[in-house]
């Protein structure tokens, strides 16, 4: 029993130490809300609904000379949506769309980054939203990196669209809303 | 006779008294409707709109009656009442104020969570108080589903109960407020 149990502390503090041995690990700065979820959708074809998520947490892996072993992961807390209305955001949050009681988290895990000729960058990954994981690619592209203040950032920002069919939501946002449009800024604080 | 007496309840309380029966009927219907209703109905904004301005106009009834309530007291129970029977009297009606302030309060509270006024109408605006919490419209949207549930419950065994005392007592409790 004791081996064992001086087995499994040996084990859980190499994943506790070995978290900080990678020097490209970078955590999403939302302490300091330097980084947002955005969306973008046609209220009925008149105009652009916009809104966003404001709670929300996540880390990436970023090598600019080793692309191809990048990762994000990021998870969303959905009740956070936020369109600027209280009786909208209301109904967003129940069971007729985002349903937050059954699926408080969307979370989107890369699979592969891929870097493109202009700089930019094809993010493929899955994304689970409602209770429903799709393969999604969020079309990126690295601002900068550098040293701010005695730390060390990376910025970034993306784009991709949703269709809103694949995600199993209750109710429908009707013809001209069959789609909705991310736009996602982030920055990271490298560990 | 506008006051109370002590068997017979003023014309005031029974204007308030009765006033409140459709007065809550229209806003549970319309409260139970609109919920339903989808976003491309024109009824969608619309039922609330007529909910949230007559939910300030009861809150304003409501208050009104509390304070007559207050000024002019209640006529005394009948003398064949049971002391349970007046216990059981007494809470329900008091519930019952509580219960309409508290939809009062957690109507509001929905609207509102967004900074945004209350309009009442097109008669005036009632402002927001802010938010208190992020979730503050559904969590205020719960406990006011189910405070008018438990009013409308309410009410109806309050409603049995008068007509049990008129019909199997015939004592003057219902009487008196008529």
């Amino acid at each position: 029993m004791k081996k064992q149990f001086i087995q499994l502390l040996a084990a859980s503090s190499i994943v506790i130490f070995s978290h900080t041995i990678s020097a490209a690990e970078y955590v999403i700065d939302t302490k300091g809300a330097h980084a947002s979820i955005n969306f973008k959708i046609m209220h009925a074809g008149f105009s652009w609904l916009t809104g966003r998520f404001n709670t929300f947490d996540g880390s990436f892996n970023y090598d600019k000379d080793k692309i191809q072993d990048s990762s994000i992961k990021v998870t969303i807390d959905t009740a956070s949506i936020d369109s600027n209305h209280a009786k909208r955001d209301k109904h967003l949050r129940s069971d007729d769309f985002l349903n937050v009681a059954d699926h408080p988290q969307a979370i989107f895990e890369s699979t592969r980054f891929i870097e493109k000729d202009n700089g930019k960058l094809d993010i493929e990954g899955k994304l689970t939203l409602n209770g429903v994981t799709q393969n999604i690619v969020i079309d990126a592209i690295k601002i900068a990196e550098g040293e701010r203040k005695n730390k060390y950032l990376a910025g970034f920002t993306g784009t991709t669209e949703l269709v809103l069919k694949d995600f199993n939501f209750k109710k429908s946002l009707g013809p001209t809303s069959t789609s909705v449009f991310m736009e996602l800024h982030i920055e990271g604080i490298r560990q | 006779m506008i006051k109370n007496t002590s068997d017979h309840y003023g014309w005031l309380a029974k204007f308030f008294h009765w006033l409140t029966l459709p007065v809550l009927t229209l806003l549970f219907g319309l409260g139970l409707w609109m919920v339903e209703l989808d976003y491309d109905d024109h009824w969608y904004d619309e039922a609330p709109y007529i909910h949230e301005g007559l939910g300030v106009l009861f809150a304003i009834l409501i208050m009104v009656r509390l304070g007559w309530r207050l000024y002019s007291q209640p006529p005394k129970f009948s003398a064949s009442l049971l002391i349970v029977e007046k216990k059981l009297a007494t809470a329900t009606h008091y519930l019952l104020y509580l219960l309409c302030i508290l939809l009062c309060i957690t109507g509001y509270l929905i609207p509102t969570a967004d900074g945004r006024s209350l309009p009442v109408f097109d008669w005036f605006y009632i402002p927001s108080a802010g938010s208190f919490h992020p979730l503050q419209a559904d969590i205020a949207g719960f406990l006011h589903h189910w405070a008018a549930w438990l009013t409308v419950c309410l009410v109806v065994v309050h409603g049995l109960a008068a007509l049990k005392h008129h019909v199997i007592n015939k004592d003057n409790t219902l009487r008196k407020i008529l």
